[in-house]
Order: C-alpha cells, then sequence, then structure tokens
C-alpha cells in the first residue's frame, strides 16, 4: 500500500483530525519535558497520562466503529480485547520487575510467591522479552476473536444475539481473571510496575514518549481503518451492515469479511490495552466488566457511529466529561448523566456529533450550490428547478 | 449457647430457692462426692463428677454446668464448695442455700482435657432427661458423638422413659454409638448396633463406622458393608440435594428471565433495563415492610402479600412509561434500543441510590418462610421452597394469560406476525406498551421473590441480567417453556458442575458451553419457526 492511496481518499475531516493528533502528539510531550514546571504552557505529567489514557480509549473506540459503524456488528465485549493486550502488556511489566519486588524473587512476580507458586507456569514463559510481549499483544486477543468469530459468523449468530454472547464472552473472562489460581494475580491484577525497555514507567520522559507512541498508534489504527473502509472490501462491510442476506445472495462469503474485519478490530483494542497499562500503571480483572464495553460502544454513538473521527472524538469527548464530572461534587450525577447520554444520543442524535455535523454541513452546501444555481438562471431569465436537482 | 445455658441455669437457680427449703440438710453420699471437688486433686474431681452427675439431685446440673465454665468454685480450707451464677448470686454447692459471699480463698475448680471430656459426657447424660424436647434431642445427639461409656446408664434410663419418637430414635442411636465402643460388649448386642447406625444412614454414622477400632471379625464384616451402603445411599442423596439445588436456582433464574422472554419474544425489544424492574421490586418489598414495621407491625407475615401486586404495578406503570417514552421510537433498531435501555438502568440504579443509599437493605423472612425441615438426608428451607412455588404459579398464571386472554391472543399474533397482526386491526402500539408493562411487572413480582434470598441493594439487578439473557437465549425466543427448560437446565447443569469444578469454574464451563451451544442452534432450543430470511 503506497502512501498515495492512504492519503488518497483523505477528506476534510480526516485531514483535519489527523494533523490535531500528530500536533498534540509532539507539542504536548514537548511542552511537558521542554518547558519549566509551573509555566503557564507547561502541560503537567498528570494531564500527560491522563490524555494518554484518553488516546487509547480513542484507540479502542475506533476499533468498535470498525466493526460496528461499517460491519453492523455490535459487540459488547470489546472491553475484553481490550484488556487482554494490557494482561500481556502487564505480564512483560512484571518480569521486568525482577528482584525488586516486595519478596525480592528474580523470576516469580509477588503475587505469585504470595500464593505459594512455586515455579513461573508455562503461559508465562517468553514474556521477559519485549518483542514476544507485543507479539501477544496481537496474538492473544486476535486469536480469541478469531475462533470467536469464525464459531459465530459461521453459524450465522447476528444482531442481538451476537451482543449478548459477546458480553457472556468478557463476563466469562472476568470471573476467570478473578481467580487467584488462575495465574494472573487474581482480584488485585497486576500494578508496582518498574521499568519499560528500561527506562522507568514513572518517569516524566518515559510518559511524554508513551502519549507520543500512543498518538502514532491512533494515527496508524485510523489508517489502517481508512484503508479498509475505503477499499473495496470496506464497500462489502458497508452492504454487509445494510442487508447481510442479499450480500450472501450476491455472492459474498459473507462471514469471511465480517471475520477478518472482527479480527483487526480485536488486535486494534489489544493495542489499545497495551499502551493503556504502562500509562495507568494498573491492570486488573474489572476491565472486563461488561459495563466498561458497553460504555466504549456509548463513546462511538456519542461521536458518530460509522464516522472513524467521530468515534476518536467521542471516545475523548466523553472520557474528558467524566473526568471532569467524577472528580467533583457533581460525581453522584456523573451515571444520570452518562445514563441519559446513552438514551439521548440514540434518540435523538442517531449519527453522532459528526455524522449529524456531516448531514448538517452537506445539506448546507446542497443549499448553497441549489441558490447559486436558481440565481443564475434568473440572471439568464429562464427559471429550471430541475437544474438545481441534477446539481445534487 | 452460652447464653442459652445460662438463661437455663437462672430459671435453675431460682427453682432451687425454693426447694432448697423444703429438702432437709443432710450429709450423704452426694454432699460427700460434692466436697471432693475442693481437694483440688483430677481424680477426686472425677470420681465427684461420676457421682454428682448419676445421683439424680436437681443441684446436679447447675453444678457440671458451672465446672464446664469455671463457676465452680471451691475453698479448699472449709471444703465448702460455692456455684456463682452469670448474675453475680452464689449458693452452697452442697445444700443449694444461696450465700451472701463467696470466701476469697475459694478458687475455680481446676480441668484437664481428659476431665472436660468426662464433664461434656455428665452435661449431656442430665440434659437427656430434660423437660424440652430440643434439648434432649441435642443431647441424645451429642452422647452418639462422644459415644462414652459412662453415658450408657443415663441413656437406658432416659430410653425408658422417652416418648418423643425423633429423640428415642436419638437416643437408640447414642445406646448403639456406646455399645460400638463399649470393649466389654457381646458380639450380638455390637452387631446390633451395627445394623442400628447403618440406618441412620449419614455422614456422622458412617465416620463412627470407619473409626471404631478393633473389633471381632463378624462386627467388622458388618460394618464394611454396611459402610457400603451408606456410601451408595449418600451419593444418592447428594444427587438428590444437587437436583434441589439446581431446582431452586432454575427457579430464581426462570423468575428473573420470564419477563425478559415476553418482551424479547413478542417486541423484539432487549431490555438492559430488565434486572433494574427486578430491583425495583425488591425495592418495593422493601418500603412495604418499613411501612408496616413502623405503623402496623401486626402485618409482617402478610407483608409480601402485600407487596407482589404492589411490585407488579410499580415495575409495571414504570415499563408502560419506558415503553411509550423511549423504546417506540426505537423499534427496528434492536441495537440501538439495547443501549438505550442500557443508558436508563445506569439512571434508574442511580436513582435508586439516591434514594435509598448505596448499601444494602434490611428486607425480613416473615415466619412461614423462614426455617427449614429434614428430608432424608438433606434440609429444605422454606424460602427456597416457596420462591419454586411461587415462580411455577406465575409461569403457569402467564401461560394462562397467554393462552386465555384477549390480550394473550394479541400479543400471540403480534409474535408470529406483526404486521399481518395489524392488519387485522390489532392496535400493536397498544399492545407493545402492555406486553412491555407486562413484562416489567413479572419482573417486579420476581424481585418480590428475590429479596427473600438476596441482598436487596441498587447492583441486585445487574448480577441477574447476564443469567437471564442467557436463560431467554439458549431456551429460544418467543416460546416460554423454552424459558422453563432453558431455566432449569441451566440451574440444574450449575449445580452438578459445582462440586466438580467449583462454583466460578462451573459458571464460567456453562457460559462457554451456551457459547458453544449458541453456534449449533442459533436461535435457541425451541425456536419459531419461520421461513424469513431475517428472524
Amino acid at each position: 500500500m503506497t502512501p498515495h492511496m492512504l492519503t488518497r481518499s483523505l477528506d476534510r475531516g480526516a485531514t483535519i483530525f489527523l494533523a490535531v493528533v500528530v500536533a498534540c502528539g509532539i507539542l504536548i510531550p514537548l511542552s511537558n519535558l521542554l518547558l519549566p514546571a509551573g509555566s503557564f504552557l507547561q502541560v503537567p505529567t498528570y494531564l500527560v497520562a491522563l490524555w494518554g489514557k484518553y488516546v487509547c480509549y480513542a484507540i479502542l473506540a475506533l476499533s468498535i466503529d470498525l466493526i460496528w459503524g461499517y460491519c453492523g456488528i455490535l459487540s459488547l465485549g470489546h472491553g475484553a480485547f481490550f484488556a487482554l493486550g494490557g494482561y500481556a502488556m502487564g505480564m512483560y511489566l512484571m518480569r521486568q520487575i525482577g528482584s525488586r519486588g516486595v519478596y525480592g524473587n528474580p523470576i516469580l512476580p509477588d503475587f505469585m510467591v504470595f500464593l505459594n507458586y512455586s515455579k513461573l507456569p508455562w503461559y508465562w514463559y517468553g514474556f521477559d522479552m519485549f518483542w514476544f510481549a507485543a507479539l501477544m499483544v496481537l496474538v492473544v486477543p486476535g486469536l480469541l476473536a478469531f475462533c470467536f468469530g469464525w464459531l459465530a459468523f459461521r453459524s450465522r449468530v447476528t444482531g442481538v444475539y451476537l451482543s449478548i454472547i459477546t458480553q457472556a464472552m468478557t463476563y466469562a473472562l472476568l470471573l476467570a481473571f478473578f481467580r487467584n489460581d488462575f495465574g494472573f494475580g487474581g482480584n488485585n491484577g497486576m500494578t508496582d510496575f518498574k521499568d519499560i525497555l528500561g527506562f522507568n514507567v514513572q518517569a516524566e520522559g518515559t510518559r511524554a514518549a508513551l502519549f507520543a507512541l500512543s498518538c502514532l498508534a491512533l494515527i496508524a489504527g485510523f489508517l489502517i481503518c481508512r484503508a479498509i473502509v475505503s477499499s473495496k472490501l470496506g464497500k462489502v462491510l458497508i452492504a454487509v451492515r445494510d442487508a447481510e442476506s442479499r450480500t450472501r445472495f450476491l455472492g459474498y462469503r459473507v462471514e469471511s469479511y465480517k471475520l477478518f474485519v472482527f479480527t483487526v478490530s480485536a488486535c486494534m483494542a489489544g493495542v489499545a490495552g497495551a499502551l493503556y497499562v504502562p500509562q495507568v500503571g494498573i491492570i486488573n480483572p474489572s476491565e472486563f466488566a461488561p459495563g466498561n464495553s458497553i460504555e466504549a460502544v456509548i463513546w462511538v454513538a456519542v461521536g458518530g457511529r460509522g464516522t472513524l473521527v467521530g468515534a476518536a472524538l467521542g471516545a475523548v469527548v466523553v472520557n474528558y466529561a467524566k473526568t471532569f464530572f467524577t472528580s467533583g461534587m457533581l460525581a453522584p450525577y456523573w451515571l444520570f448523566m452518562l445514563g441519559a447520554m446513552f438514551i439521548l444520543v440514540t434518540l435523538l442524535l442517531p449519527k453522532g456529533i459528526v455524522g449529524t455535523f456531516n448531514a448538517w454541513w452537506d445539506s448546507s452546501k446542497e443549499r448553497r450550490l441549489a441558490e447559486k444555481t436558481t440565481s443564475a438562471a434568473a440572471e439568464d431569465g429562464v427559471t429550471e428547478p430541475k437544474m438545481a436537482e441534477e446539481a445534487q | 449457647m452460652p447464653a442459652n445455658l445460662s438463661a437455663r441455669l437462672c430459671s435453675l437457680l431460682l427453682s432451687l430457692f425454693l426447694i432448697a427449703f423444703a429438702l432437709p440438710a443432710f450429709a450423704g453420699p452426694f454432699e460427700d462426692a460434692v466436697a471432693k471437688f475442693a481437694n483440688d486433686d483430677y481424680s477426686d474431681t472425677e470420681e465427684a463428677i461420676g457421682v454428682v452427675a448419676s445421683s439424680g439431685n436437681t443441684l446436679a446440673f447447675p453444678i457440671i454446668s458451672a465446672l464446664q465454665d469455671g463457676r465452680l468454685m471451691a475453698d479448699p480450707d472449709s471444703k465448702k464448695v460455692y456455684v456463682t451464677g452469670a448474675d453475680g448470686k452464689s449458693i452452697d454447692a452442697a445444700t443449694g442455700q444461696a450465700v451472701a459471699s463467696v470466701p476469697d480463698s475459694a478458687s475455680a475448680v481446676r480441668l484437664n482435657n481428659r476431665l472436660r471430656r468426662s464433664v461434656d459426657a455428665a452435661i449431656g447424660s442430665l440434659t437427656l432427661q430434660s423437660p424440652d424436647i430440643g434439648a434432649r434431642l441435642q443431647a441424645a445427639q451429642s452422647v452418639f458423638k462422644s459415644h462414652e461409656e459412662t453415658s450408657l446408664e443415663a441413656v437406658d434410663g432416659a430410653l425408658a422413659k422417652e416418648t418423643n419418637r425423633s429423640v428415642k430414635a436419638a437416643l437408640g442411636d447414642a445406646r448403639a454409638a456406646i455399645l460400638l465402643f463399649k470393649p466389654d460388649a457381646t458380639e450380638v448386642e455390637k452387631l446390633e448396633a451395627v445394623a442400628t447406625i447403618k440406618a441412620r444412614g449419614d455422614q456422622e454414622a458412617m465416620a463412627l463406622l470407619t473409626g471404631m477400632g478393633d473389633q471381632p471379625a463378624s462386627v467388622t464384616k458388618a460394618a464394611a458393608s454396611a459402610i457400603g451402603s451408606i456410601q451408595s445411599s449418600l451419593a444418592v442423596w447428594s444427587m438428590v440435594q444437587n437436583a434441589w439445588y439446581g431446582l431452586s436456582l432454575g427457579s430464581v433464574l426462570l423468575l428473573a428471565a420470564i419477563g425478559l422472554a415476553i418482551t424479547f419474544g413478542v417486541m423484539g425489544v432487549i431490555n438492559m433495563a430488565h434486572g433494574e424492574m427486578v430491583m425495583i421490586g425488591a425495592y418495593t418489598t422493601f418500603v412495604v415492610q418499613e411501612v408496616i414495621r413502623t405503623r402496623y407491625p401486626g402485618l409482617f407475615d402478610y407483608s409480601l402479600l402485600i407487596a407482589v401486586p404492589l411490585a407488579f404495578l410499580v415495575a409495571g406503570a414504570l415499563g408502560v412509561v419506558i415503553e411509550r417514552s423511549i423504546i417506540r421510537f426505537l423499534y427496528g433498531r434492536p441495537l440501538e434500543t439495547l443501549l438505550a435501555t442500557w443508558g436508563l438502568s445506569l439512571v434508574l440504579q442511580q436513582a435508586v441510590r439516591t434514594m435509598f443509599g448505596p448499601t444494602n437493605r434490611e428486607v425480613g423472612n416473615p415466619s412461614w418462610m423462614s426455617g427449614a425441615f429434614e428430608l432424608g438426608q438433606i434440609t429444605i428451607t422454606y424460602n427456597r421452597l416457596w420462591i419454586l412455588v411461587f415462580t411455577l404459579a406465575v409461569f403457569v398464571i402467564l401461560l394462562a394469560m397467554l393462552r386465555y386472554t384477549a390480550l394473550g391472543l394479541e400479543m400471540r399474533a403480534v409474535t408470529q406476525n406483526r404486521r399481518m397482526a395489524a392488519s387485522m386491526g390489532i392496535a400493536t402500539s397498544r399492545v407493545d406498551a402492555l406486553t412491555f408493562g407486562l413484562g416489567s411487572g413479572i419482573a417486579g413480582i420476581a424481585g418480590v421473590a428475590l429479596s427473600q434470598i438476596d441482598n436487596v441493594s441498587p447492583n441486585l439487578g445487574q448480577s441477574y441480567i447476564i443469567d437471564s439473557f442467557m436463560v431467554v437465549v439458549f431456551g429460544g425466543v418467543g416460546n416460554l417453556w423454552g424459558t422453563l427448560v432453558g431455566a432449569f437446565t441451566l440451574g440444574i447443569a450449575n449445580k452438578f458442575l459445582e462440586p466438580v469444578a467449583g462454583a466460578v469454574l462451573g459458571k464460567i464451563a456453562i457460559l462457554v458451553l451456551i457459547i458453544l451451544f449458541i453456534q449449533k442452534r442459533p436461535r435457541g432450543l425451541f425456536a419459531l419457526k419461520g421461513r424469513a430470511v431475517e428472524a
């Protein structure tokens, strides 16, 4: 895929979005590191970490929009892929602690010493190497999504049925990861990370770099999604979304398309989770909670289902609102707001912020075009309303 | 138990004051034995325990139980022994007369482990004659467990006088247990004892037979065969128990899912706020009980009967409002409905949290729902039993409603073919509103039942929503029988997996099995047959 192909399909919204993300990815870390602390333009480190979290959520939202907005698959279990990516990264970070843990065991993480493990479980092998962990960030969610999707799409489980069993999937994983003997830290999860690739995770420089990396991942994810949805494959996906049976009758193997896009989406969610963990410093089973996955869906709905920019924007806007409202005296009202957001967006703003804006922009453009044509026609002394219609 | 014991002791003490005047005080074997407690010698104490326990004196029980609790004070100088009560009053152990104070030189009679055993046995045999049936039964059972040889006489005595059937059986078991461990019992006696214990057939009987030590060959053989038969009967009973737990869980699942089956089956609406309707039903029960507690305490046993129709109305009315204000705008967009109702569930949860607080609220069991009874080797609690009965009643009523009423007919028509039903003049939007109200109302009465076995908190609904969906999806949409079969299958499967895999792993296994099952039958066990491409 040449860069030309990638940029060819960029419209104005996408260009603005990419420009903003690139600017944030460069300016925020620079301002944090170079400007003196306390200066007006300096972004404090805690904000860098907070915005880094939002960017990870934006990647998750993109992955959901890819399947929901363009293929009609509403997954209520995408938080599971996010959390699995996060756990893969968490396992790497745990191994990096080495003998600096409370119990000082060079091999076993603290919680294993505490739970009387005598040796490392086999599925922890290899996680001391970054490349392996990075591979697992993609492979584990991808493989789960592939198996799950292969079973579900082949037997034509669609619509709300699929939503419910994805929810059951993440719920089952939630229960499993809560168990101490599952080998992933039980309900405490993993925390107290020290190093990533030899850099201290708490250090300002590392945090700034992680933020920049997250922005880079967001851009990459956006371009990949963009490439998928604007290709011929993307057209088929939209056809599946709008009329699955008809697409099947036209000779397309619907389940293969769905499986492909579901797996890609799960890998993206895994990457988002992997970037999320070092920035927030903890991963625990509550990330698997079904409520989290549904909340992620509402980001997409608020921003605009079926618009990639909207998904990312929705994630940032909703989470900014969440931080704003849950940290103040308005905290008891946040759930009212979130709930109302679910209801009002689905009732009144089905296209989301960006979708509604696009529709308004298009119609006003048409109106201006129509006015121009009619006035031109009036100057000619001929009234031809049909021309306005053709101009559309 | 100690509270019970001291209460009993107090009443005994009271009667002792009366008796003390009636009985002439003279030095006999009882008084001599009591005096031995003051010798501070373990073998003397043991002797004293034996004599006092078998004396038949009314003071025997207070003395021995005081000894057990360390309240028996002995003065080595005057050889006088005192029983101090929990209330600080003291009596002379030999005469039962009240004394003003225990001398400072007196100290508690000491015990060692061996003595403690004989004290326990003595208490056991003393209570064997208690006027309270429950106390006698408990005493007989404790003798069965301790099977001290010294209790044999007491047991025989009690057995001769006993009239209550279950106490008699327990005494018989106790006697058999003693004989089994008595070295000089005859072989015939021992064989009889094995047979008696085999008939008892529970875990304790098995423990007794396994740990009985050296015995004549014939007894060992009989015991081995008894153990075998007890084991197989216990296995059967544990199956029965699992099945009962499964039925009980299934009834809870059915109750939670049945409303969902209606809304999903008829309207194709996934109502994520269904769990919150259950929660609202539970809170309605709480409010009803609060009102009853403060205003009409006598009506408490009827609180659930009042709460059931009220919860149905509250949740049902709320359901109709929700349908009219939100859901009707989203027909044909099932995924959006799912999100909107999820949002609604958050709002409802938070509203309840604001009104009633985030902590658990206390909902009491009426007297007819508390307690339990024994059926063979399993214990059945009344609340679980009533919930099963209640669930089946709701199911039958609902089935009859769908089958025989005009609304039921219209609902079935809309389920089978919405457009055709509309063309036949059925006001489908009215049916939708009523159906949603009905489904929500049933969730409300499910809440009344669940308030009896679960914590009433704002999160109550959340813990049922995924399970209810599993039941509906597994059973198949649009068919109440499917929901019934689905609920009981999942309940029983869960409880049979639990002992094998543990509670959490069992649950995970069930979820995975359902996910796999859906692949095989994407429309559930009992799918509606139709010719549409997109169901």
